[in-house]
Formats: structure tokens, sequence, C-alpha cells
């Protein structure tokens, strides 16, 4: 059993003006692989910039570019808040 | 597919979306392109002639891609006519792979996987004028460097760049040169691998770095016994060798964090960053209100409204103009071949109606392309997706089917062709099935001409009211369980994830914009439209034969005969004549292909309550359902100058009897052929439309077949329910 730290969220914890880094990724699904192909590479730093009006998608910036999500889609994509 | 004259050199042009790849394709080839299809896929082949120094050269815009691991069909298919393979079956000579300056670590990531095929690349740098709007430095001698092709910075829509890129292509074709790029290496050891090879090529030993590399990698390295003779060598090659061992070789799992690693470090290398990073940009000052959940909403209804009221209403004229036209052609053409009866009616009501009838589609098409190439071309579609996503995507579509959905209450041709929007093929197949289930506007005649004479008089405006919207509702609810199941059912293997990338927002490129048009209108009128006339033909000959001068004449005669028994008046003057040819008509109707074929499925359709007459009226609308009321208006001894308004045609149908006497309509029969108008799919040229967009016509028949069924089984459920309430 991995120590878990109070500060690991996964992606659904996610609120609008959030600053978080990457973690860990437990997720080896074809969707999973597309997403890291996009950048979301353990390391990476994410700021929330929008969650949409419903909920969902959410809005991050990485990488200098802008890219949005389905929450339910980053299953797996373990995130901690950075200053 | 179009065909590669053999020994024309082949460029591909390779690129992520939106990193101003089609912007690029279109100042290189403009109007002279050519739209195909990939042999058995969905996915379009675009290419064009390219003018070198050196000659000519073919040219083909390849999908945009992410990564060279497909994880769609439009991906699928880009990747494997990058690497040669089927359905492309041809490898470039040379890419031109199309960079975004302005987001340069993620563009790399797929530079790097396509440098690894080695062939030769020329780098064409996008979006330099967003790097001087953000105060950001670029190293263009550098980022070439570091990349081992040329990089050549281009502002597509001014044509800036676009000359010296045709001459950077020109001297690669010349000298041709693999991309060197090696992504597992850190900069200081490349940097002693390149004095390694340097020292070597003074002692006369050639070797390119990535020979180099695989040597002091390898287990048996012949360099060493080389290297111990000369001291001087010996030095260079010891700092390379450890170098290269203390670098760690990638494994699969963190491919993608190796690439990004390299991909950051040339993109730190060759711009620097922006100068005051916390800057809000005016995209994020822009989309504070675009997509705000209150004013984003309000501003994305606004321009929905603008859209469907473009197509909706704007068209009008413009259809009514080209209608116009066409009667004037016919008017003009028909007394040419008096003396040819079945020619005459071939070329005017089988040719020219069905040309005419094609056509009529283009101005909502032309419309819609342009609204669509603005949106995206600004970047706001992208914003319509991400804030519609949550309303759709529960049920398996995603935010980008809104618009072709939208679309297709006015008319599903343009909607159809708008599903185009969507990258991923599962997506775009399961919007273009359902999007003709979405209540046009051909449809509205029926409506208004059932409510207006079965709901109207007896239940009042309101219900008058909530049946017209029930019935635009109709569709949208039948989809949802469709869309389910096809995503369920039909369409195996992964989905891909919902990806969407929001641009910062830019002005139009008009000339996008016009080229946009102009394909998509060309496409539906040499594809679809050549479809469409030829099943207009077909029908028209079903609807005029067998026809012979002796029938005409013994329905004149009897009607003559009935004339003067049930109205005691001489068979003379205008009344007499055009009641007489209303007759003729209504007989040749009847008794052609399409009549008898009506009254041999009588017994089919009894059960939905639909006699011989509204039968034949249904089926004469499945090549296009405006056509119903015309038919109609000549089933029940009208003619066909009616229309939905008409008082005549109300009064007729109310006085329409079975056989025994029962009324033919009552309430019941007409919510059963609205229902049944709703649910079918009775237009060709929504399947000739299908099947150009999804390349098979395995989808066109699987839509008509299951929209048919539905309309038929949902009709019978009305009619029997009707029945029992009685």
């Amino acid at each position: 059993m991995p120590l878990m730290r109070d500060s690991v969220m996964t992606f659904s914890e996610l609120k609008q003006g959030m600053r978080v880094r990457i973690v860990g990724i437990h997720n080896d699904s074809p969707e999973a692989r597309r997403l890291k192909e996009m950048g979301m590479t353990v390391g990476t730093t994410l700021n929330v910039v929008k969650v949409a009006p419903f909920g969902d998608p959410v809005e991050i910036d990485l990488r200098g570019y802008r890219l949005c999500l389905r929450k339910k889609e980053t299953l797996g994509f373990d995130v901690e808040p950075v200053e | 597919m179009a065909t590669v004259a053999a020994g024309t050199r082949l460029v591909a042009i390779v690129g992520n979306p939106n990193a101003g790849k089609t912007t690029l394709f279109n100042a290189l080839t403009g109007s002279r392109q050519k739209v195909g299809n990939y042999p058995g896929v969905t996915v379009e082949r675009v290419s064009g002639p390219l003018q070198l120094a050196s000659g000519s050269v073919e040219c083909v815009d390849i999908p945009g891609l992410y990564s060279m691991s497909p994880v769609s069909e439009d991906e699928r298919v880009a990747v494997a006519a990058i690497r040669g393979e089927a359905p492309a079956n041809r490898q470039p000579d040379l890419l031109i792979c199309v960079v975004d300056a302005s987001n340069l670590e993620r563009n790399l990531f797929l530079f790097s996987q396509v440098a690894e095929l080695g062939i030769p690349t020329v780098v064409a740098l996008t979006m330099v004028d967003r790097l001087e709007s953000a105060k950001r430095l670029l190293d263009l001698s550098r980022l070439s460097n570091l990349l081992g092709v040329e990089v050549v910075p281009v502002v597509g829509h001014k044509e800036r760049g676009i000359k010296d890129l045709l001459e950077a292509v020109d001297r690669a074709f010349e000298s041709p040169q693999p991309p060197d790029v090696d992504f597992t290496l850190s900069l200081e050891t490349k940097a002693k691998i390149a004095s390694l090879r340097e020292r070597l090529a003074r002692s006369g030993e050639d070797f390119t770095k990535r020979e180099l590399k695989d040597k002091l990698q390898s287990e048996s390295n012949d360099l060493a016994s080389y290297a111990k003779d000369f001291p001087e060598i010996e030095e260079v090659y010891v700092r390379a060798l450890d170098a290269v061992t203390s670098d760690v070789e990638p494994t699969p799992e963190d491919d993608s964090s190796y690439r990004y690693g390299w991909s950051t470090m040339v993109s730190r290398a060759a711009i620097s960053e922006p100068g005051d990073p916390g800057r809000k940009t005016l995209t994020d000052r822009i989309d504070h209100i675009l997509t705000h959940r209150v004013w984003g909403m309000l501003v994305f209804a606004g321009v929905m409204y603008l859209v469907f009221q473009s197509i909706y209403s704007f068209a009008g004229p413009l259809m009514d103009g080209i209608d116009w036209i066409f009667g004037k052609l016919s008017g003009w053409v028909g007394p040419m071949l008096d003396g040819a009866p079945v020619l005459q009616s071939l070329v005017v009501d089988g040719l020219i109606g069905g040309v005419g009838g094609m056509l009529v589609f283009l101005p909502q098409i032309l419309i819609l392309f342009f609204f669509i190439a603005v949106l995206e071309g600004t970047g706001y579609l992208a914003r319509a997706a991400f804030l519609m996503d949550r309303v759709l995507g529960w049920c398996g579509l995603n935010g980008r089917a809104f618009i072709p959905l939208l679309s297709s209450f006015a008319c599903a041709i343009p909607g159809i062709m708008a599903a185009r929007v969507m990258p991923d093929v599962k997506s775009r197949l399961a919007t273009i099935l359902v999007a003709p289930l979405m209540s046009c506007s051909a449809r509205l005649p029926v409506y208004v001409l059932l409510i207006g004479t079965f709901i109207a008089p007896k239940y009042g405006p309101v219900w008058a009211g909530i049946t017209l919207f029930a019935m635009h509702l109709l569709g949208l609810v039948v989809a949802i369980p469709i869309v389910w199941f096809l995503n369920r059912r039909v369409f195996k293997g992964t989905r891909l994830p919902f990806l969407l990338e929001l641009p910062p927002y830019q002005w139009p490129k008009w000339k996008d914009v016009w080229l946009a048009m102009y394909f998509r209108g060309k496409v539906f009128v040499t594809t679809a439209g050549t479809i469409i006339v030829l099943m207009s033909v077909l029908i028209w000959g079903l609807s005029y034969f067998p026809r012979s001068n002796e029938a005409t004449t013994r329905y004149e005669q009897t009607f003559e005969r009935q004339w003067v028994e049930t109205e005691k008046q001489e068979p003379f003057g205008d009344k007499y004549k055009s009641a007489q040819d209303s007759y003729v008509a209504e007989q040749q109707l009847a008794n052609s292909y399409l009549g008898r074929f009506g009254k041999t499925l009588e017994p089919v359709f009894v059960p939905a309550g639909f006699d011989w007459r509204i039968t034949t009226a249904v089926l004469s609308a499945f090549p296009a359902r405006e056509t119903v009321v015309p038919s109609l208006g000549i089933i029940f001894n009208l003619g066909g100058d009616v229309d939905e308004g008409s008082v005549d045609l109300q009064q007729a149908i109310n006085r329409a009897k079975w056989p025994d006497g029962r009324p033919l309509f009552t309430v019941w029969t007409a919510i059963s052929l609205m229902v049944f108008f709703a649910l079918c799919c009775q237009c060709m040229s929504t399947l000739a439309t299908i099947r150009r967009e999804t390349n098979s016509w395995k989808w066109p028949v699987f839509v008509f077949t299951y929209m048919t069924a539905l309309a038929y089984l949902a009709s019978v459920g009305i009619n029997f329910l009707g029945q029992a309430l009685r």
C-alpha cells in the first residue's frame, strides 16, 4: 500500500483557478496514452482555467496551450496542488 | 481517389490540428485543389499541384494528427499516408511539417515521431506573429540546428514566407536530408558526439552522428581500439562514451515523457519566455465573456439563432430564385419539344426538375459552410463545443455535434456535411446517422396541412401549436436511444477521449472561408448531385410510365360521361377543361408504376390507417418529401398546383372516405401520417449526401431502413391506439 498524501487529488476534484502538478498516472488505456501524448506527463504543471457551465468539461492550461477534457476521461491521473 | 502519375514527386503536409495546416495548404495550392476520398474509408484526400523551380510536384494535405500512434480513423489514415501504407499506398518523397511556433512543445512531439521515419523534411513554422505580439524572441538558426532541418517561418494567409518555403523544398529535393533528432540524448551528450565526429572527420573517418551514437552504445565497439592509437582522439572519444552511457534509454511506457523532455529543451533553447507571464492575453479577456456560464450561454444562443435563421429563412429568397430560374428554363425548353411528349416530360420534369431540385440545396450549404468556416477560423467553434459538451455528451455525442444537428432542423443535407467539424469518425458517423431524424423545413407543409385541417378547427390554436412543437421534438427524442444503441452495439472498439483544443482567437482567414464554401459546394454538386439527378430521372420514369394515348383518350371519355351524369352540363368551358385535366393526371399517376405499386402496397399501410391514395402520396414522396402536398393534390383530383394552405385540398381530404363509407381521415390518421413524415427518411438527396460523406452505400441503406421501419411501426402504433380509444 503506497503512502497516501492528503494533498493528492483526482481530476474530478479540480476547481477553477487551481494550479496543480501531475504526480502519478495509473492508467494504461489508449485514452490515457493519448493524454500523455498531448503533454500530460508526470511532472507537468497545469492551470485549471475554467470549468464549463454544466460542471464538465474543464479547460486547462499546459505547456503553453489550452486543452479541454472531460473529468471522467482522466481517470488515474493524480495531481497535487502547487504554489 | 486521385491517382498519382508515375514519376510525380509527392510532398505531404503534416502537422497537429489547429497548427495552420489548411491555411498553408490553401496558400500553396489555392483553388486548384482536388477533393477525393481514400479508398474504403470516410476520410477525404485533398491534394493540389505545387510549382517549384525544379518542376511540378503533387502536394497532399494529410489530416491533422497529434501522434503517430493513431486512436481514430482519421489519424490511422493520416499515419498510413505518411508511412505509405494502405489505403494511401505511397510514401511521400518529402514532408512539410507544420509547427505552430506559439505551441512549440506540443507540436514538436509529433515532429519527434515523424523525424524518425527518415523522410526528408522541411519545417514550416506558423503563428510566428503570435510570438511577436507576446514579445517572445525566436532564435531561428538555433531551432533549425536542434531539429536538423530547414525551418521556414510562414504567415500563410499573408503569403509571407511561402516563396522561402518553396525554395527550401526545392533545396531539400536537391540534397535530401532526413531530420537529425535524437530525443534520447541530452544536449551535452550531443555536443560531445559532434566534437568526436569532427575530430574523426579530420582524420578522414566520416560518420553520421547517428552512426557514431550507435557505435558508442554497442558492446563491440571498434572505435575503442582505433581511438587508443590516437591520444587526441581518445580524449574526445572517452568523453562522448561517458556521456552516452550515462544518458538513460527510454522505455516504451515513458516514451511520451522523453519526447516532451526533448521538446521542452528545444522550445526553451529556441524561444524566450514571455516577458510578463502573468499578463492576461486578449484570448483570456474574450473567453471571460464567451465561456462565461451566463454571458457565454447567451452569446452562444444568439450565434446559433443567427446561423439557424440564415439557413432556415435567409436562404429562402436564393432558393426561390433557383426555383424561378429552373421554372423559366422549363417554360422555355418545354415548347421546343412539343412534338415529342415523352422526351418533353423527361427533359422538363425529369432532368430540369432534377437538376433544379438538387441545386436548390446549394444556398443552405454555402451559407452554413460560410458560418462554419468563420466560427472555426476564429476559434469560436471550439468554445461552442466546450459549452455544449455536457448537454450532448451524456448520450454518446459530443459538443461538436450541436451545429450539425441544429442545421438539420432546417435541412439535413448541410447538417450532414457539417458533421465534418468532428474529427472523430465514430462521433461523426453517429451524428450523420441521426441528423435526418431532425424535423427539416420540408416536413413543415405536411404538418401545416394536416394540423390546419384536423387539429386547429376542432381543438383550437393552442393544441395546433403544441402538435407542431411535438412533431419537431419527436425526431430529437427518438435520436437519443438510437445514438446510445449505435455506440453500444454498432461502433466497436475504444472511444477516443473528448480532447478539445481551445486555440487563441484570431480573425478568420477569408481565403480559407471562400475555399471551404467553394469546395463544399463543388463536392456536393459533383458527387451527391449526380446521384440525385440520376434518381430524379428514375423516379420520373416510374411515375410517368406506362402511358399511352389510348389510355389518355379513355380517361378523357370516362370523365366526360361522369361530368354529364353528375353535373347535368354540357362538357365544355374552362371549368370542365381544368377538372378533366386534373382527372386525367390523377388516372395517369394511379396507373403509373408508382401508382400501381401504391395500390399493391395498400394492405401493408392499412394498419397505419392509410388507403391507396395516402399510400401513393407517401410513396411518391420518398424521393423528396416536399412533393407530398402536390401529390395529394393530384390524387384528390385538384391538380398538382395546390399548396398546404389550400382550402380545396383541406376540404377534399376531410371529405375522403374508405370504400365502406367511413371517413378516411380521423385525428389519429392525421397524427399517424404526420409521425410517419417526421420519422421516415423520404429524401434521396439526404441518402446521396450520406453516401458521399461516409464513402459507402452501407450507411445510406442503414439510415433508410431504420427510419422507414421506425416510421411504419410508429404510425401503426398510433393508428391502433386511435382505434382502441374510439
